[in-house]
């Protein structure tokens, strides 16, 4: 029964929790700005990969029917 | 793997919940930058032929297999009828072997284009692979299509659903390698937001003893609103995106009926065509064709899983007695509401939202799983709590707090995407960059793919670890005939020269004619009872000589 029980689907976010060392809750606005610090930093990532000219890229991608 | 009841033969799964037989297949966006008038089904054969490359290095011998169509039925529909092939699109005549020669493809999209292609190639590009995953890799219509593999559970669809995103990526690392040809990009969505969609279905195996009636009634309220967990978010609104917003599914603009066989044109919600791909009079394979295609791991896990779950609330009689008053209105309303709170009118008079409708459906999918025992947490079948676990947690943050569920559901990790550019940079909906970021979310390539980039930065929860996808690429599951299938190919591949969900065919010298070995028996062919045997035999005529009960070879 307990082989059984580890065959249980766990997902990656459950371990990371697990292993996160832990902190002491930080102050609302101090996580608000810790999360648009991560949202800034994700866009700036995503400048760099998008494709150049959005305006022809975008009006290029053209399918023909499928199902 | 799966705990398995005492006492439950080998070819049955415990039913109840969301253990079931099921496959998916995705076709793929398909755009060359450099060359945006190539033709899309030549670089689409482009693309299998790439794979078949990969794999002949990968396999001794080959690894390609030829498609076998003996027993495709795509005209026979589930409601009892046949339609005659003289009425029927021409799309829909997918039974007759797609060779790509040059008259077909000029037929299909005018000679010049094909000639701008460079037509002489066309008669050498391969069409049709099946892999040694078990899956089925083609040109469908006039994009590249991955069917995986037979699997037994939802975990198992989310590891080789992904495992065709790595195949993908494979063939566009070997197409860009190549200096002579153009790059070729691969997208997992579903429509150009020029009018056109193309399809990720899912098929569940169900016992032909239902009836059909009680199929649709079941699931056109499930199917009008399970968008909310399992949609992949879309800029813009109508077929061709011309409406400026954001819905939350790529696809629900482009469904017109309620019931139908047509994949192509007047899209139904519920699709009645009926090739079993196994014994007819036992089973019947439900096609999906409305969901949309799924990166996010725990929006693809929930679709089959919650799908899976519904499809035994209505075997055992226990599906909510609702309906939708015009589910196809209600389906696109829910699609273009983001808050949530669109309703939908119930013939009995209420008036509901999507979650509304989720939580009924959830409920009663719960009461089953305790009363069958499937979903305990120590005898049950290893998947259903944990679906119903998920399923749960998920309506419940989009009704308390849809943000927290950025993480797992598709559509809103892609508008967090989208609103964090409408407010760093002040962008309208319409802005020609938001519609990149759409597109962009769902190349294959990590690189490029914005899905993968969020994915990467640990804003994406996961189901399953890379290693089991990097399996899953190679390997096939080990439950179902899709083992048979999938090993037959990598193991004999020289020597089979054709397969099919439902046989595998070889050729091998010295047993006279063509073998065909038919695998109607979707839990048949798995591991337990054939891992042995090509565990024994190095080649395929011993193999086969001892899988039919030939004559041993004469000694030589």
């Amino acid at each position: 029964m307990a082989a059984q029980e580890q065959q249980q689907p766990q997902s990656r976010d459950v371990e990371a929790e697990a292993d996160a060392p832990e902190a002491p809750p930080a102050a609302p606005e101090a996580q608000a700005s810790v999360a648009t610090q991560g949202v800034d930093d994700l866009l700036d990532e995503i400048d760099g990969v998008l494709e150049s000219n959005a305006e022809e890229f975008v009006r290029a991608f053209v399918q023909k029917g499928g199902q | 793997m799966t705990a398995r009841p005492e006492g439950l033969p080998s070819d049955k799964l415990p039913v109840g919940g969301a253990m079931r037989v099921m496959g998916s297949e995705t076709e793929y966006g398909i755009h060359a930058p450099s060359a945006p008038g190539a033709n899309a089904t030549m670089m689409s054969a482009r693309i299998i032929q790439a794979y078949a490359n990969l794999t002949r290095q990968r396999a001794a011998g080959g690894a390609e297999t030829r498609w076998d169509y003996t027993d495709e039925e795509p005209l026979h529909d589930a409601r009892g009828w046949t339609v005659e092939r003289s009425a029927a699109d021409p799309s829909q005549l997918t039974d007759r072997p797609p060779v790509l020669d040059a008259e077909a493809v000029a037929l299909a999209y005018g000679r010049q284009e094909l000639e701008a292609d460079g037509g002489d190639e066309s008669g050498s590009l391969l069409m049709n692979m099946v892999l040694g995953n078990g899956a089925r890799l083609y040109v469908d219509h006039a994009h590249p299509e991955y069917s995986s593999p037979e699997v037994t559970n939802p975990r198992d669809i989310v590891a080789w659903d992904a495992a065709g995103d790595l195949v993908a990526l494979a063939t566009v690392r070997k197409v860009a390698a190549d200096p002579d040809l153009p790059a070729i990009n691969l997208y997992k969505n579903n429509t150009d937001n020029k009018s056109v969609s193309y399809g990720s279905h899912e098929n569940y195996l169900m016992p032909r003893s239902v009836p059909f009636g009680d199929i649709v009634r079941g699931l056109t309220p499930f199917f009008v609103t399970r968008q909310v967990i399992c949609g992949a978010g879309r800029l813009g609104k109508g077929q061709d995106g011309s409406t400026s917003g954001f819905q939350i599914s790529q696809r629900a603009d482009f469904f017109e009926a309620e019931v139908g066989l047509e994949t192509t044109i007047r899209r139904p919600i519920i699709n009645t065509r009926d090739e079993p791909h196994a014994t007819a009079d036992k089973y019947r394979r439900l096609h999906v064709i409305i969901g949309d295609a799924n990166l996010s791991q725990v929006s693809n896990y929930l679709k089959f899983g919650t799908t899976a779950l519904v499809l035994s609330l209505i075997e055992a009689g226990q599906a909510p007695k609702i309906e939708v008053h015009e589910p196809v209105a209600g389906l696109q309303a829910i699609s273009h509401d983001t808050s949530l709170t669109a309703t939908v009118r119930l013939l009995d008079g209420r008036r509901v939202t999507a979650l509304d409708i989720q939580w009924m459906y959830y409920e009663a999918a719960a009461k089953l799983g305790q009363e069958t025992g499937v979903s305990d947490s120590f005898s049950g079948d290893g998947h259903t709590r944990d679906v119903l676990e998920r399923w749960e947690s998920t309506l419940g943050l989009l009704g308390s707090n849809p943000a927290g569920a950025a993480s797992s559901v598709e559509w809103l990790a892609k508008m967090s995407l989208l609103d964090g550019y409408r407010n760093r940079d002040g962008l309208e909906w319409n802005d020609a960059r938001l519609g990149l970021v759409d597109l962009q979310w769902s190349d294959v390539r990590p690189e490029k793919g914005l899905y993968y980039r969020m994915l990467s930065r640990d804003r994406m929860q996961t189901i399953v670890d890379d290693a089991t996808i990097s399996r899953a690429v190679v390997e096939p599951p080990s439950d179902t005939r899709a083992f048979f299938r999938g090993k037959c190919v990598s193991s004999f591949g020289k020597d089979v020269v054709g397969a099919s969900w439902d046989s595998v065919i070889f050729d091998v010298p010295g047993i006279g004619k063509l073998q065909r070995v038919p695998t109607r028996e979707p839990l048949r062919g798995t591991e337990a009872l054939t891992g042995q045997l090509f565990r024994k035999h190095a080649t395929a005529g011993a193999f086969l000589r001892e899988l039919l009960g030939l004559d041993p070879a004469p000694p030589a």
